[in-house]
């Protein structure tokens, strides 16, 4: 039973460990410029964790194999628990710290550092079960954002004033973002109703909407095409199907489709 | 295979301290004695009835998700009968499959993971760990689990309202849990339901804590240093001030939650949310607010469910590798400063919330270093494992696999506590499966090691333990099968808490998925070979011996089961500490923490 076991334990470690290192199942390909770092962090964690992960898992079915021969006289660990407290600490204090530290500067360029002075705004509001996103138009401003006239039924889903404000009339509002390759995008996210979330895999980015707050995100694309945005944050029975894609175009693909969504 | 007959002998030469029995005269007639009984070992038992309760139900839960998740268009046969709106045909609505996962989440935290290796085991054994008769406050005790037992028939009650249980997960993220029924079908009575079950239950749990505390500071026996306490009783008193500081937290904040839902106030709840086409009447409340109260207890809950799985695993080991554990004062350092930690990290389930982004390095820190002490502890498993003449029974079994599925489950924490690669695997399936190998599946080993030691002790019979290692096999490779692909799902990105994959790029992950449905089904029906060893050796099992372990805590020392005051009108005077194991003691290669004579190492 002691060597089953210990035949059981290593075989598992070294499947689990094999699909890990030759990456079956892993992340669709970057198509961000910051989202590098976040898959260089995500390799380097993977290596210390893996060695950890089959080091351990060995170690414990070698010892248990061992102890299966009764011969054996009972011995203790040399060293006793010393040893096991300076590698715990070496192995997970010093060097998995260091890695957060290193990985501090991923988060600080993601969500510390403000977007770029020519970012594209994109303002961005997520409800049951949809998102919608709102260009400024040409005038460069967006309207002011009104909860209480809010109006599905005419489309009106920001709630906004034209009647009585200017800066409202031109403002593009689309059920695709849409953006230009290599130009960063800031998002300004707002909720209508309780908490969604903004993730595009392939784009390395995640962010929850919070009621009654407007949180910025920005990011830059590098590559064009159609991705899947999906909802990450529990939000109600259509949770699963909340989805909008997010259009990556040549910039001056991208200045004619603004063009051709003006109301 | 090094196994020994599991009736060795009775009672080791012990010494004693007579005292006047008092108070603890036997109860008289069924209801005193087996409903509401004030006996610890009584209570305790109904604890764990309840966790057996809930777990089958929890589990039930989880084949339906899995099913659903696997082949969303099939019929499953019966559901239709039991929720004819939630899954008319047999085919379950996306709202059923959401109760469904809330309730599952909800019943297996608090009513298994928090009832049955804290509340339950604790109970039973923490007075006769430390030489007491009963707990301190035997009243308060019978109270606890009675206020205990109301919070799941609310919870449960949830099931039969109209609208049926909510939807909002385990977490309850408001405002979704604090409008009401605009939110949803499911956030009306229901939500409410789940609400006051929860602070139910908190308030049970204090109960429980500050008994277990008292206990254990109060009325150990002579001679029971806090030195000389087992390791599970640290763990399970740590475990109790743990409880008592996150409880508290939570009971307030469903109270708060209760009072937005049913009284008008905000304090969950901002202004400007048009819910349903309608404006929703509140202002001036925080989401975040909900996020940091719940995550204050959710993440010391972590340690609740986890913590006794150590103290537990630490106890048993080296009754079956027949040597001391290794460095004991280090491992009851580590657990209390993971108990002090563990107030330390909550912000880590709020990455990506929409926090202040400069908190999560303050998190992130603290988070990375709790894994310090975990690692040394488990590192001092394994070497305690090393030069072993391993005894392998089926507890034995079990605390080397919740070794390996910790080693799993811990590994993956590196990755989340990182906020960079949060990012990315937030709110993933790779989160679904650390914690479920973390405090689901290694506190469930724990749970099945301590049921398998210790069931001798509690019903006076043996368990089968050629059932018991079928038991043991496959549900430890079962376990793998379900939760380590989940990982892999993570890093391709299969977002959590859907009921169904219609995304493009998660379409190739549908006969993975299908696969963890399979594995989970099976594991699920091998669980009742632990099913019917429980029940068949509790009436039918060989009578145990008073020590049929030859191990050496208090509880082996007396009877099995124990009489109704613990010790029989004595009380124990404890010589040894509790690692007294491979030294030659009067009878065997240990010496039992009551034995006068001192030992001598072999």
């Amino acid at each position: 039973m002691g060597k089953l076991f210990a035949v059981v334990v290593t075989a598992i470690t070294l499947v689990s460990a094999a699909i890990f290192a030759m990456h079956v199942w892993w992340l669709p390909p970057d198509i961000s410029r910051l989202g590098a770092g976040i898959d260089h962090q995500l390799s380097e964690t993977m290596v210390a964790a893996g060695v950890l992960f089959v080091l351990a898992q060995l170690a414990l079915a070698g010892f248990v194999w061992r102890s299966a021969d009764s011969t054996r006289p009972i011995r203790r660990f040399p060293g006793g628990a010393t040893p096991m407290v300076l590698l715990a600490t070496a192995l997970v204090g010093v060097e998995i710290l260091v890695l957060t530290f290193v990985g501090t500067k991923v988060w600080g360029r993601i969500f510390l550092a403000p977007a770029a002075p020519g970012a594209l705004h994109v303002d961005v509001q997520a409800e049951q079960f949809a998102f919608y996103f709102r260009y400024a138009g040409p005038d460069g401003t967006f309207g002011g954002a009104h909860p209480e006239m809010i109006d599905e039924a005419a489309t009106n889903f920001f709630g906004l004033d034209p009647a009585n404000d200017t800066t409202a009339r031109d403002d593009v509002v689309a059920a695709t973002l849409a953006i230009p390759v290599n130009r960063e995008v800031a998002l300004t996210l707002r909720a209508k109703d309780v908490s969604h979330a903004f993730y595009v895999p392939d784009l390395r980015i995640q962010q929850d909407f919070v009621p009654g707050l407007v949180v910025p995100l920005h990011f830059t694309a590098t590559q064009t095409g159609k991705f899947e945005i999906v909802c990450t944050q529990l939000c109600g029975l259509g949770h699963y199907n909340m989805r909008a894609y997010v259009e990556v175009m040549t910039p001056e693909a991208f200045d004619q489709w603004l063009i051709d969504q003006a109301p | 295979m090094p196994e020994r007959p599991a009736n060795p002998g009775g009672h080791a030469p012990e010494a004693v301290e007579r005292v006047p029995a008092h108070g603890h005269a036997a109860p008289r007639g069924f209801l005193r004695t087996h409903v509401f009984s004030v006996d610890h070992k009584v209570i305790g038992k109904q604890y764990l009835d309840l966790a057996l309760l809930a777990v089958v139900i929890g589990m039930v839960l989880s084949w339906l998700m899995r099913l659903h998740l696997g082949w969303p268009k099939a019929a499953i046969p019966g559901l239709g009968a039991l929720s004819a709106g939630g899954a008319p045909g047999g085919v379950m609505t996306p709202e059923y499959y959401l109760s469904l996962m809330t309730m599952h989440g909800t019943i297996m935290v608090f009513f298994v993971l928090t009832t049955a290796p804290f509340a339950g085991f604790g109970n039973f054994l923490l007075p006769i760990q430390v030489g007491a008769e009963d707990m301190a406050f035997p009243r308060l005790n019978m109270m606890s689990f009675w206020v205990t037992f109301l919070a799941f028939l609310v919870l449960i009650a949830a099931f039969f309202v109209p609208e049926g249980p909510p939807l909002s997960g385990w977490t309850a993220y408001a405002p979704l849990s604090a409008v009401g029924r605009d939110a949803g079908p499911g956030q009306g009575l229901g939500q409410t339901l789940w609400a006051a079950s929860i602070g139910i239950f908190c308030i049970g749990q204090l109960l429980g804590s500050l008994n277990f505390i008292t206990t254990t500071l109060d009325l150990r026996a002579k001679g029971m240093s806090l030195a000389r306490m087992p390791f599970s009783t640290w763990a399970w008193f740590t475990t109790s001030i743990i409880g008592l500081i996150a409880f508290s937290v939570l009971l307030p904040a469903c109270v708060l939650l209760i009072l937005d839902r049913v009284a008008g106030t905000s304090f969950f709840v901002p202004a400007g949310l048009v819910i349903s086409d309608r404006l929703q009447p509140h202002a001036g409340g925080s989401p975040l607010l909900w996020q940091h109260l719940f995550w204050f207890f959710g993440h010391p809950e972590v340690y609740i469910a986890i913590l006794p799985g150590f103290g537990i695993v630490s106890h048993i080991l080296p009754a079956f590798t027949r040597k001391p554990l290794l460095g004991p004062r280090v491992v009851i350092a580590c657990f209390i400063a993971i108990g002090f930690l563990s107030y330390a990290v909550w912000g880590h389930h709020m990455f990506v919330s929409g926090m202040n982004p400069f908190s999560a390095t303050l998190f992130s820190v603290p988070t990375l270093v709790i894994t310090i002490p975990a690692t040394i502890v488990t590192l001092l498993w394994i070497g305690s494992v090393y030069g072993a003449r391993l005894r392998l029974t089926t507890a034995a079994l079990f605390c080397l696999g919740f070794v390996s599925v910790f080693v799993s489950g811990g590994i993956s924490g590196f990755f989340l506590a990182q906020p960079s690669i949060d990012i990315y695997l937030h709110a993933t399936y790779f989160v679904v499966a650390h914690f479920h190998f973390v405090m689901g599946v290694a506190a469930m080993f724990g749970i099945f090691a301590g049921a398998y030691f210790w069931f001798p002790k509690i019903y006076g019979r043996m368990m089968n333990e050629r059932l018991g290692k079928w038991h043991f096999a496959l549900t430890f490779i079962g376990v793998y099968c379900i939760f380590m692909p989940m990982h892999y799902l993570g890093l391709a990105g299969n977002v959590r808490r859907y009921s169904e994959f219609t995304d493009d790029y998660l379409q190739p992950l549908i006969p993975l998925h299908r696969f963890i449905t399979i594995a989970a089904l099976f594991t699920g029906a091998v669980q009742l070979l632990f099913f019917v060893n429980l029940f068949w050796s509790r009436f039918r099992g060989p009578r145990a011996s008073a020590n049929p372990w030859e191990a050496t805590s208090l509880e082996w020392s007396t009877s099995s089961p124990p009489p109704v005051d613990n010790f029989g009108g004595r009380r124990p005077v404890v010589e040894h500490g509790p690692n007294e194991y491979g030294v030659s003691g009067p009878t065997g290669d240990y010496l039992m923490q009551a034995a006068p004579e001192s030992g001598r190492p072999t």
